[in-house]
């Protein structure tokens, strides 16, 4: 019953985000609450899982989340789910594409998806930077803004930002050296 | 069967070095498909890629899909398809199980709350290089605003409105939105 639940919901999740993995994000921090599978420091600990190993971001997370619900059942039944309406719908239009890629309707809802898509990917960026960025319990306690913002993870951020600006190694590289600062200085 | 095998195949190879999926995999493929394998032209892989972006699901899936539709019909779409989702869904599955043993050892929650932080300046980045293409225009810019008020504190509001819905309604704006515009287009061609 939970598999059949689980492959439901990353159906769901399959058919409704456009736009490649972080569309994903939405849809995880939603099936997170309404169905307690798996917390939101959970997605959190999925992204970089995913970051850091091979395939789409959004194959990742549904194996990644199936298993923490169903285990390896559930991670391959979630992946499968998930690819299923996008090869069906892949499969149709694969028969009409010459007419599809240039259909105004198309390109009408394209001009509100994109901008909607990174919109939540945004709220999904927020929904991060709260277990990562602040502590709001030792805001609670104290009342100090000071204590609001974990201030080392802060200064990391600045130094990740400009770093990938600077650099263009993979992400790999930036998710490895984050990891070794935050066990040498203890995050 | 052989065919469907080397689809299976190749696409299984693809998918264990594709990191980050989307468009960064379009030279593994290039490399793979077009220069090796002559299976399709870099044109046709360029369609695919921007026929992917604008369907449902994941786009590296959905260039899988097409590719191995145009070969051997569905078949071949289905053994691209699960082809690719092999090396990620094991890999997954191995660093899962170990992340539920190690998940409560101190080391791992410090490397992890490193990695967090990293995460979040990733999305930052990834919505940073998709915001020029997707947030064209002032209409594009509200339609941005109120899905991200919508969704980013759907806990604070009174309504919650799944993103679902939201991606729905958006799409349906988007076509209104356009469709006004060439409306209007046309009428200042009548009079002029």
């Amino acid at each position: 019953m939970t598999l059949l639940r689980l492959m439901l919901e990353f159906a769901k999740t399959g058919l409704f985000s456009v736009g490649g993995g972080l569309a994903t994000l939405p849809f995880l921090y939603e099936m997170s609450n309404t169905t307690g599978w798996f917390s939101h420091a959970d997605i959190a600990d999925m992204i970089a899982v995913s970051e850091s190993t091979p395939g789409a971001i959004g194959i990742n997370m549904s194996t990644y989340a199936g298993f923490k619900t169903a285990g390896i059942p559930g991670g391959i039944l979630a992946s499968l789910a998930l690819a299923l309406p996008s090869v069906i719908v892949i499969l149709i239009i694969a028969k009409f594409l010459s007419k599809f890629r240039s259909n105004r309707f198309v390109e009408g809802a394209f001009y509100g998806l994109r901008p909607a898509s990174i919109a939540m990917i945004t709220a999904a960026g927020l929904n991060v930077a709260k277990v990562a960025l602040v502590d709001l319990n030792a805001f609670q306690a104290s009342g100090s803004v000071g204590d609001l913002f974990i201030w080392k993870a802060l200064i990391l951020a600045v130094i990740l930002f400009i770093g990938q600006r600077k650099l263009k190694w993979s992400p790999v590289i930036f998710i490895a050296i984050s990891a070794v600062i935050g066990v040498l200085f203890s995050f | 069967m052989n065919m469907l095998l080397d689809l299976y195949w190749t696409f299984v190879k693809i998918g264990c070095v594709t990191f980050g999926g989307g468009y960064a995999m379009l030279p593994i493929l290039e490399r793979e498909l077009v220069d090796k394998r002559h299976w399709t032209t870099m044109d046709d892989l360029r369609d695919y890629f921007s026929i992917g972006q604008c369907t449902p699901g994941i786009i590296a899936l959905n260039v899988s899909t097409f590719i191995g539709e145009k070969r051997r019909g569905i078949p071949g779409a289905l053994a691209a398809t699960v082809g690719f989702l092999t090396g990620p869904i094991v890999i997954i599955l191995i660093i899962a199980a170990f992340l539920t043993n190690f998940a409560t050892l101190p080391l791992v929650q410090h490397a992890f709350a490193g990695i967090r932080v990293c995460v979040c300046v990733l999305i930052v980045q990834a919505v940073l290089r998709l915001w020029k293409k997707s947030v064209v225009d002032a209409c594009a810019l509200g339609i941005y605003l109120v899905v991200f008020v919508l969704n980013a504190f759907s806990g604070v509001l009174p309504v919650r409105i799944p993103a679902a819905v939201l991606v729905i309604l958006a799409g349906a704006v988007g076509i209104f939105i356009s469709l006004r515009r060439a409306a209007r287009a046309g009428k200042a061609g009548d009079q002029a």
